[in-house]
């Protein structure tokens, strides 16, 4: 862990650094310039952060949905303190994606919320954050707690196809990739960054998955501790 | 009908970080009767939930076996018999449609009328087998549970204080049953009465 | 499958519900009252189809949220969830419940039909055959995902105010499905055009189901 800490503030650092002193030109002559996408000019800075916390946004529910499932075959608590903790982290990145997301869509866009199939998304996706920590304070008893929020939580994660693919016929999207876009259908990171700025955007994006993996172990050190503080005092 | 048999083996149970009981081992076969006691608190209940499938142990297992062959619990849903203050019968209907309604949830083959007034005399609700369960006292309600439990001559019969809401008439009929199910296979009772405690050939003491 | 024992099951719903009108009444009480408050709401308008489309789903997402959940709290209540759990499998339970839960969700969507078509000279349905098969389609769907959250809300606390947080999420794409396709009836849209909707609505009706089948055993036996 010692290392993946080392990493975490080495990556970020970097990438906070050179994600936001690096200088913009249209035609990105030397290693040290961004080239400029049409659109988007220096807002693009934010890609290095909105798009890495989006992402571990998704890791995070994907963890919790997997220790869930460990519980229910296993039936071992520590699962469940695992899956919460990446619950609690994920809820808290879902946060940040939606501020940082929020924030570009206003400058970008022209308004905070336009609604966007990734915004529903995202949205919806804090709705279930909440009726899970809803559903886990309604239940006294930890046994039933876990297998029930574990249960709750994968229910919730059968409707992630229909979020992908259901979802932007209904309602446009203005998410790059989205159809109808200008670009296509190819991600930002294929069509316009460059070296430097591509290398920026993978550090970025290794540096919060790692902030993601520290802090989840930190969370769950805390929780096994109060666990057995909890044991020792009854 | 293959005989049934039960085994428990190093049963243990938590409930919110506290270990009720652990190291519970028995062996049930035909004609012997388990008796489970214990003060209060101490998982009496929980014991029996656990041999009925009602709830599921944390550690160790239970073991169910028609003849040679290992079963799962859900295979033999319908041959067990289960009387307890936590198992209630629906309010809104009367003693035949409770019968008739249980019985048909829990098996394909549904009493006949005439089998089904033999077991309300039996335990002595005839005359009110018509009134809706929701006006019957506490112990007509008991007496009804004994004749939902044994209308289907379970291989297994678990009593959790058998005799709770019961005058001196409705404990002779629970006595009845018992002596019955001796014969017929296993008795499983939860209960601290001293006279009760003597019905088992093998005692767990929790 | 034990087909019989799930037949009683139903059965011994069906009469109890009748006998009792527990859910029923509440469910339509429900509706008459949601579908006033939006007749007042929107009665000195011309209310677009998208608008009407949208507050019909509206009125029958809260009135199922009212009384879907009585399948297993009642149970619960009254202290049969044991008996039920000692007398059959799970998935004898679960499928009974879905059934019941199902016929409760095409009663209520009628009934919301019935009051909006009355109420609303706007509600004129155009499509008869993408309407009806939204509304089939979207009450089932409506009740594979509620079934099994009933039971999760029946093992908490605060039940009532804390069975639409939990549904509402899971409900999201069959509600903005719905909405769309109920529109399109409206509108007058063939049923050629609506069959992306109607593919989705099936879709997630297989999804729920069989995700929910395969969750319940987690659910009922603790």
């Amino acid at each position: 862990m010692k290392i993946v800490r080392a990493g975490v503030i080495i990556l970020i650092t970097v990438a906070i650094v050179l994600g936001v002193s690096i200088p913009m030109v249209p035609k990105p002559q030397s290693f040290f310039e961004y080239p400029i996408i049409p659109g988007l000019e220096e807002k693009a800075r934010n890609i290095f952060f909105h798009v890495p916390v989006a992402w571990t946004t998704v890791v995070a529910f994907l963890v919790s949905l997997w220790y869930g499932y460990r519980y229910l075959r296993t039936r071992d608590i520590q699962y469940d303190l695992k899956s919460s903790a990446s619950a609690e982290l994920g809820f808290v990145f879902c946060f940040l994606a939606t501020i940082t997301g929020a924030l570009w869509a206003k400058f970008n866009w022209g308004s905070f919320w336009n609604w966007d199939p990734r915004e529903t998304s995202i949205f919806v996706l804090l709705l279930i954050y909440g009726a899970y920590f809803a559903l886990r304070s309604a239940i006294d008893v930890e046994e039933t707690r876990a297998r029930l929020s574990a249960v709750y939580s994968i229910l919730a994660g059968l409707t992630v196809p229909f979020f992908i693919f259901a979802l932007p016929r209904l309602v446009g999207g203005l998410h790059p990739g989205s159809a109808g876009d200008a670009s296509g259908q190819t991600p930002v990171a294929q069509l316009h960054m460059r070296g430097l700025m591509l290398l920026n955007f993978f550090l970025s994006m290794i540096g919060f998955n790692l902030l993601f993996v520290w802090l989840l172990n930190l969370r769950v050190r805390i929780a096994r501790l109060e666990y057995h503080h909890s044991l020792q005092s009854m | 009908m293959m005989t049934l048999a039960v085994q428990a083996k190093n049963l243990q149970k938590d409930f919110n970080r506290r270990t009720i009981f652990k190291g519970i081992s028995f062996e049930l076969g035909e004609q012997r009767s388990l008796v489970v006691t214990g003060k209060n608190g101490s998982g009496k209940s929980t014991l029996v939930k656990i041999v009925a499938g009602l709830l599921s142990a944390t550690k160790g297992s239970v073991e169910y076996r028609t003849g040679n062959t290992n079963v799962s619990i859900d295979d033999i849903r319908d041959r067990i018999g289960f009387v307890s203050p936590y198992l209630n019968l629906y309010d809104e209907f009367d003693a035949v449609e409770n019968i008739k309604v249980l019985s048909s949830i829990r098996s394909s083959s549904v009493p006949t009328d005439s089998a089904i007034q033999t077991m309300l005399e039996r335990v002595g609700i005839a005359a009110r087998a018509r009134n809706l369960v929701r006006t019957y006292s506490s112990g007509m309600k008991q007496r009804l549970k004994y004749a939902v439990a044994a209308i289907h001559k379970p291989d297994l019969l678990i009593l959790d204080e058998p005799t709770a809401n019961l005058d001196e008439e409705g404990a002779a009929v629970v006595r009845s049953f018992v002596r019955e199910q001796e014969e017929r296979g296993i008795l499983v009772v939860a209960t601290n009465d001293p006279a009760e405690i003597r019905w088992g050939k093998i005692i767990v003491r929790l | 499958m034990k087909f019989q024992s799930t037949y009683a099951l139903v059965m011994k719903d069906v009469r109890s519900e009748l006998r009792t009108r527990y859910a029923l009444n509440a469910l339509l009480m429900f509706v008459v009252t949601s579908v006033t408050t939006v007749l007042f709401a929107l009665r000195s308008d011309n209310p677009s189809a998208q608008l009407l489309a949208g507050m019909f789903w509206v009125v029958v997402f809260f009135t199922a949220m009212s009384g879907l959940s009585r399948i297993f709290v009642s149970e619960e209540e009254r202290g049969t969830t044991l008996t039920l759990r000692l007398l059959t499998i799970p998935s004898v339970v679960f499928v009974g419940k879905l059934v019941v839960n199902c016929l409760l969700t095409l009663t209520l969507t009628a009934a919301v039909s019935v009051l909006y078509v009355w109420a609303f000279p706007g509600f004129a349905i155009v499509s008869w055959d993408v309407f009806i098969a939204t509304v089939f389609l979207g009450s089932l769907g409506f009740a594979s995902a509620s079934t099994i959250l009933a039971a999760i809300i029946a093992k908490a606390n605060v039940r009532g105010s804390l069975y639409p947080v939990l549904a509402f999420p899971v409900l999201v794409p069959l509600l903005m499905t719905v909405m769309n396709a109920t529109a399109r009836a409206l509108e007058g849209e063939t049923i050629a055009l609506a069959f992306g909707d109607l593919q989705v609505l099936v879709g997630y009706l297989l999804v729920m189901t069989a995700g929910s089948f395969l969750l319940f055993d987690y659910v009922w036996v603790e």
